[in-house]
């Protein structure tokens, strides 16, 4: 059944811009982007936003709804109150284009500056064999869609701009913990990288990462933590560091 | 490769609010303030109290007074030796105490709850923290978070003798075997706190989570398997733990002051 229901919409670009109200329909089974899209064909036929699968699989519709990061197109209409505004902002983190969209490129830079793959010497590509215990962990990071939900819920850049340069953030993060437990990645100085290059110990665990991923993706329990643990294997930990020295094991 | 990043930010949206959330997001940290600070400031009580720690006839000991050091201790509650000078400054446990508050300090868990709740870094998601600067985890003091595995290694030793306290607590003043709801209470803290140690995030790092090959560590890869079930109630065991320790030092304060009786199943 349909109704009116409040909305409060920031409007505007890097110059400025402010909260606009509407009354916008929304019927049974809606989500907060069909209501965007209802005010482009109606009221504001020039209101930005990005958007694409409308599945929650692209990534792309990471807004601010009441505040909290969320994907516009995962947000049922039916979990707010009847006479509940409802407020719609752009990314916080990241510099604003127009309207509800921003530039994200922050992290395709820190994607870049990520190392990839690296092969294991001797195995030819379409050799590669692994056992499936040994990249399960990687793949529940795979699941990424790099909608950066964690990246503009994390407080380390939230809230302190000058630190965009030395930390990389959840996202990448996973990355780096994908690749260090990849049973054929030939690196080995990813935990090194990971706590000088892209800032692993600004983390404070707080947890907002996880708490935003609309994957599910245990990142500070399965991702984080254990690459702390592992740069403490490398840089803190004298017992492990001498063991490591003398018996030359492998993991 | 330009990095823009390190040019001069381009600005955000111009959102006047702090935050939007509408929302209790003050809830959690406020009951995490509330609740761990009623169980330090009980926990601090105890432990410079210096009587009721020690159940004569059903030798139940408080885990607050374990191992029992100090040369004000009981005899018979002292396990280990007496060596710590008596003094109302020096807690009876302080060969333990030390190590379990690092343990805890130290904890992923509550490392998550007081940089929210007490430090307000940030107090909730998408909430702004509440300092101009931030470092995080890189510098003195807050690196030596990452020693919290030798305060792991502490906290095994400190729930092996929780463990043998509770042993002992089957044998009673008389010598004779005896069964008690203090027993119950003892062993139920005891289990709770090798629940909780073992869910710890180093403890599942130490067990195989360091791995690259699971596949060459079939044993480890197991027991990595069984830490994780725990490790994901780990927010949960923390708290249950804090609820068993003050419990089962109040009942033991309570026997031992004579305020309640011990419910008795065996002698």
């Amino acid at each position: 059944m349909a109704s009116k229901r409040q909305f409060r919409v920031w409007r505007g670009d890097e110059n400025g811009g402010d909260l606009q109200d509407f009354a916008v329909e929304v019927n049974e089974g809606e989500v907060v982007l069909d209501i965007v899209h209802r005010l482009q064909a109606t009221e504001t036929p020039d209101l930005a936003v990005r958007w694409n699968c409308k599945a929650g699989k692209c990534g792309s519709c990471s807004m601010e709804i009441n505040g909290m990061p969320k994907l516009a197109c995962m947000t049922r209409m039916s979990s707010f109150a009847e006479d509940e505004t409802i407020t719609i902002t752009p990314l916080r983190t990241f510099p604003v284009m127009r309207d509800l969209v921003t530039d994200v490129s922050f992290n395709y830079e820190k994607a870049r500056e990520t190392p990839s793959f690296a092969p294991p010497a001797g195995v030819a590509p379409g050799d590669y064999r692994m056992q499936q215990v040994d990249v399960e962990r990687s793949q529940e990071f795979r699941k990424c869609i790099e909608c950066f939900l964690c990246q503009n819920t994390c407080h380390v850049v939230r809230d302190h701009e000058e630190n965009k340069e030395a930390f990389s953030g959840p996202r990448f993060f996973i990355r780096a913990a994908e690749l260090d437990m990849h049973p054929l990645d030939a690196k080995t100085d990813r935990k090194e990288y990971a706590q000088a290059e892209q800032g692993l110990g600004f983390c404070n665990i707080t947890k907002c990462c996880t708490e935003v991923c609309p994957e599910h993706i245990k990142i500070t329990d399965n991702a984080i933590i254990p690459m702390k643990e592992r740069v403490v294997d490398r840089r803190y930990d004298p017992i492990v560091w001498l063991g490591s020295k003398i018996f030359r094991r492998t993991s | 490769m330009t990095n823009t990043a390190t040019q001069p930010p381009r600005p955000r949206a111009a959102i006047a609010a702090k935050t939007l959330r509408t929302d209790r997001w003050w809830l959690a940290p406020l009951l995490t303030v509330l609740g761990l600070g009623a169980w330090v400031t009980y926990a601090t009580v105890r432990v410079f109290l210096q009587n009721n720690y020690w159940v004569e006839k059903y030798h139940y000991l408080t885990p607050f007074y374990s191992p029992c050091v100090s040369k004000g201790c009981d005899p018979h509650a002292a396990h280990f030796g007496q060596f710590l000078p008596d003094s109302p400054l020096i807690p009876y446990a302080a060969l333990s105490l030390p190590f379990l508050l690092l343990f805890r300090l130290t904890c992923y868990y509550y490392r998550k709850a007081y940089y929210r709740s007490f430090w307000m870094s940030p107090p909730a998601c998408a909430v702004p923290d509440g300092h101009k600067t931030y470092g995080g985890e890189t510098r003195f003091p807050l690196i030596f978070q990452n020693a919290h595995r030798y305060a792991f290694y502490a906290a095994v030793v400190i729930s092996l003798i929780n463990t043998w306290d509770a042993f002992l607590a089957h044998e009673k003043a008389d010598g004779a075997f005896g069964f008690g709801l203090g027993n119950v209470v003892l062993w139920v803290n005891v289990i709770m706190l090798w629940a909780y140690t073992a869910s710890c995030h180093s403890c599942r790092h130490i067990v195989g989570g360091r791995l690259k090959h699971f596949s060459k560590h079939p044993v480890r890869y197991k027991l990595w398997g069984w830490v994780s079930v725990l490790n994901g109630k780990h927010m949960q065991l923390a708290w249950i733990t804090l609820a068993t320790l003050a419990i089962t030092d109040f009942y033991v304060m309570a026997v031992a002051a004579g305020w309640i009786n011990d419910l008795r199943f065996v002698g």
